[in-house]
């Protein structure tokens, strides 16, 4: 049929079972927009206050769900607003498909009133990107866009569409997306792994966001069984593995356990799963898991041997290849296993003070008690997603989302949207710092817009505490710029100016009652919750950046 | 590891913004391009470069990989056993004199006149990159006026 191509993009994103789009509109998308009134009953669209908080808020879809998420901007400051959140999904390898208006062909190079080379801008922080100059294109090009977002090392796609294009109409007849089989994975490799792993006495397996991606908890579960070896998990692999396990030890790299810090130090194999060796896990690259050897499984090869010398690797889908190799393996036993679960490695305790009792474990404890860890929990960047990732005990897959590659102040409270949007079966928390909240708080409209029911959890020390805490220990408690008292925000009436009820924790016994009620206000209508706490509880463990990952600094002296 | 100098024939989709997309990835990962040559091979909707790059294996083999993961890159060749050739045009000769001389070293190494000035003179040559460098390092006591390389083009013996 002869449709326009605006109506070819929506169909497009109908064939890929996208109904769902985050966005905000402007002169280069006004033909997209005016397909969506059209499609309305087929596609939500969800208005965020900023390009950026749509960007996160598709991402955060994109992470809970699994599927790909799909962003749409105008032109010029439109298409440059989602830089920030492309480049974070681009570090985390999530599927998105961002859809950016442009000026007409006819003035593209002119300097055109909103006209940015957003494919220009855009080739180091995506995965691919395309601009469409013939609306015979148009469709393939969506199509090809999606599949590549989803298919191998997963990553955002942008699709730069001139309004002509999107004005001019072409024939259309849908097609449905094929799913490809995963490439077969190398006997020989698997061989080599399986002999390692058959002659070590001391294996420990690190998993990675690429077993949550890849959906492979259930293998990683079986191979960890079958190695008998304790398990820990990157930032971005939290959730990979069920934290409630007795063999997970805890957050392995710069605010990792004590434990798994000993572990990687004692033990003769290093298996692993889906992650990138990131140098906030490694630390000094020269020392680590010196008495070790390594198996690297993942599937995109050029993260073996980038930032770690690794003997054997394994190329592939992390699912395939673990259960090709869990095939393999014959039942060990592992004393050394049952002896690093069993130690007590002292792991650091929050304490609060006079003035502020409470502290973020303490709540974060609580918040996984009441939930039974089976909340989404999202995060902002720095204290705040160091915190909610070592207290929460993730259970499953696709409950932690969090700017693990980028760093992202600001990510949170749009991922945490679309996460919800994504997943409204589950509560969904976004677990803030009060400067990374003061970045984006602008989707606190969203929320109550669209009664989008998060709930939004500050947790404030005036302070932007990472950052204190760095300037603590390395630059002589020269804390430049990273004490707001001047800010004198009102959490409650800035929440209730935008319809959002608030509610502050000051007090240990203030820390159950308001969560349960956050919790049930929640079922309804988005919530904020101000956690006030000392600005000096620091995060522990800590490696410094660069350092062996041997003996974590468990204890800050503050008088020093 | 031993740094030294590879050639990659890189089979790439003749994408607007390929050439970008290749460089870039160079740039912002820090490996360096000694010499880069583009353009269009028997297939019309596929490009060849050929680039010379300097470092160890393991960089080598990290080039390899990254560019393997650019949608447009369709195949990556370390080329081992390659027939590798350059061409050049180069202007030199400071007077009717040196133009004698240089017509010699012409001959010598079969370059070919190209244009012809009243004191210099143009030639062209192709071969070995070796060649083309002790080509030019006999043509600088004439003073080089103007030289352009195309870059090594290489492709594997059968």
């Amino acid at each position: 049929m002869l449709l326009s191509g605006s109506d070819i993009i929506v169909e497009c994103l109908l064939e890929q079972g996208a109904d769902t789009v985050f966005g905000y509109p402007g002169g280069a998308v006004l033909n997209i927009y005016d397909s969506l009134y059209k499609y309305s009953d087929k596609v939500r669209h969800i208005i965020t206050s900023h390009e950026q908080g749509a960007c996160h808020a598709a991402d955060g879809f994109a992470r809970a769900t699994g599927k790909t998420g799909v962003v749409i901007a105008t032109s010029g400051p439109g298409a440059t607003n989602l830089t920030t959140g492309l480049a974070t999904a681009n570090m985390d390898s999530v599927p998105l498909v961002a859809i950016t208006g442009n000026v007409s062909t006819n003035l593209l190079g002119l300097d055109s009133f909103q006209e940015v080379d957003i494919t220009g801008v855009t080739i180091p922080i995506t995965k691919h990107n395309f601009i469409v100059k013939n609306i015979a294109e148009l469709a393939d090009t969506l199509r090809l866009a999606f599949d590549i977002a989803n298919s191998g090392r997963k990553g955002p796609v942008l699709v730069d569409i001139p309004k002509d294009i999107t004005a001019a109409t072409y024939e259309y007849a849908p097609v449905k997306p094929i799913a490809k089989a995963p490439a077969a994975v190398s006997e020989s490799e698997l061989d080599a792994a399986l002999e390692l792993i058959m002659k070590s006495e001391k294996p420990y397996i690190y998993a990675g966001g690429g077993v949550v991606s890849a959906n492979a908890e259930e293998e990683l579960k079986r191979l960890a069984e079958l190695c008998d070896a304790p398990v820990s998990c990157s930032l971005m692999g939290q959730g990979a593995f069920d934290q409630t396990d007795r063999r997970y030890i805890g957050m392995l790299g710069m605010h990792g356990t004590v434990k798994a810090a000993a572990a990687l130090n004692s033990c003769d194999l290093f298996i692993g799963v889906g992650t990138r060796f990131s140098d906030r896990v490694i630390g000094d690259p020269n020392v680590f898991g010196k008495n070790a050897k390594f198996i690297h499984i993942d599937i995109d090869p050029a993260e073996f041997n980038k930032n770690v010398e690794v003997g054997c690797t394994v190329k592939g889908d992390v699912k395939e290849v673990l259960k090709a190799l869990c095939d393999k393996i014959s039942q060990k036993k592992c004393a050394w296993t049952d002896e690093i679960i069993a130690k007590d490695f002292g792991e650091p305790v929050q304490k609060g003070t006079e003035e502020f009792p409470v502290t973020p474990q303490a709540v974060i404890e609580k918040l996984d008690e009441l939930t039974n860890g089976q909340a989404v929990i999202a995060t902002e960047v720095g204290q705040n997603q160091m915190w909610a990732a070592q207290y929460y005990k993730y259970k499953e897959p696709r409950s932690f989302i969090s700017s693990g590659g980028l760093g992202t102040m600001g990510f949170g409270l749009g991922a945490a949207l679309g996460a919800k949007v994504g997943r409204p079966d589950k509560t969904v928390v976004n677990i803030a710092g009060d400067g990374s909240f003061a970045m984006n708080l602008n989707e606190l409209i969203t929320a109550s817009a669209h009664n989008i029911p998060i709930i939004e959890m500050v947790i404030n020390n005036n302070v932007l505490g990472m950052v204190r805490q760095w300037q603590r220990l390395f630059y002589n408690k020269h804390f430049s710029q990273t004490t707001l008292d001047a800010r004198h925000i009102d959490y409650v009436k800035l929440g209730e100016s935008f319809g959002i009820q608030t509610f502050v924790i000051n007090k240990n016994e203030d820390i159950e009652p308001i969560l349960s009620k956050a919790l049930e206000i929640s079922k309804n209508a988005p919530v904020m919750i101000e956690v006030r706490i000392d600005r000096d509880i620091n995060v522990l463990p800590m490696i410094p950046a660069g350092k062996p990952v041997i003996d974590p600094i468990t204890e800050i002296d503050l008088e020093a | 590891m031993h740094e030294q100098e590879y050639v990659l024939s890189v089979k790439v989709l003749n994408n607007n913004g390929v050439l970008p997309r290749v460089g870039g990835l160079f740039a912002r990962r820090g490996y360096s391009i000694k010499s880069l040559n583009a353009a269009e091979t028997e297939e019309p909707s596929i490009s060849r470069l050929t680039i010379v790059v300097s470092g160890d294996l393991r960089i080598l083999e990290q080039i390899k990989n990254q560019l393997m993961k650019l949608y447009d890159v369709r195949d990556v060749q370390i080329l081992r056993d390659a027939v590798t050739r350059e061409h050049i045009l180069i202007r030199a000769g400071r007077n009717s004199d040196d133009r004698h001389k240089i017509i010699e070293i012409a001959n010598l190494y079969r370059a070919k006149p190209v244009d012809v000035a009243a004191d210099s003179i143009m030639l062209e040559l192709t071969g070995e990159p070796a060649k083309i460098d002790s080509f030019i390092d006999l043509l600088k006591p004439f003073g080089i006026i103007k030289m352009v390389r195309s870059g090594i083009t290489a492709l594997e013996r059968d």
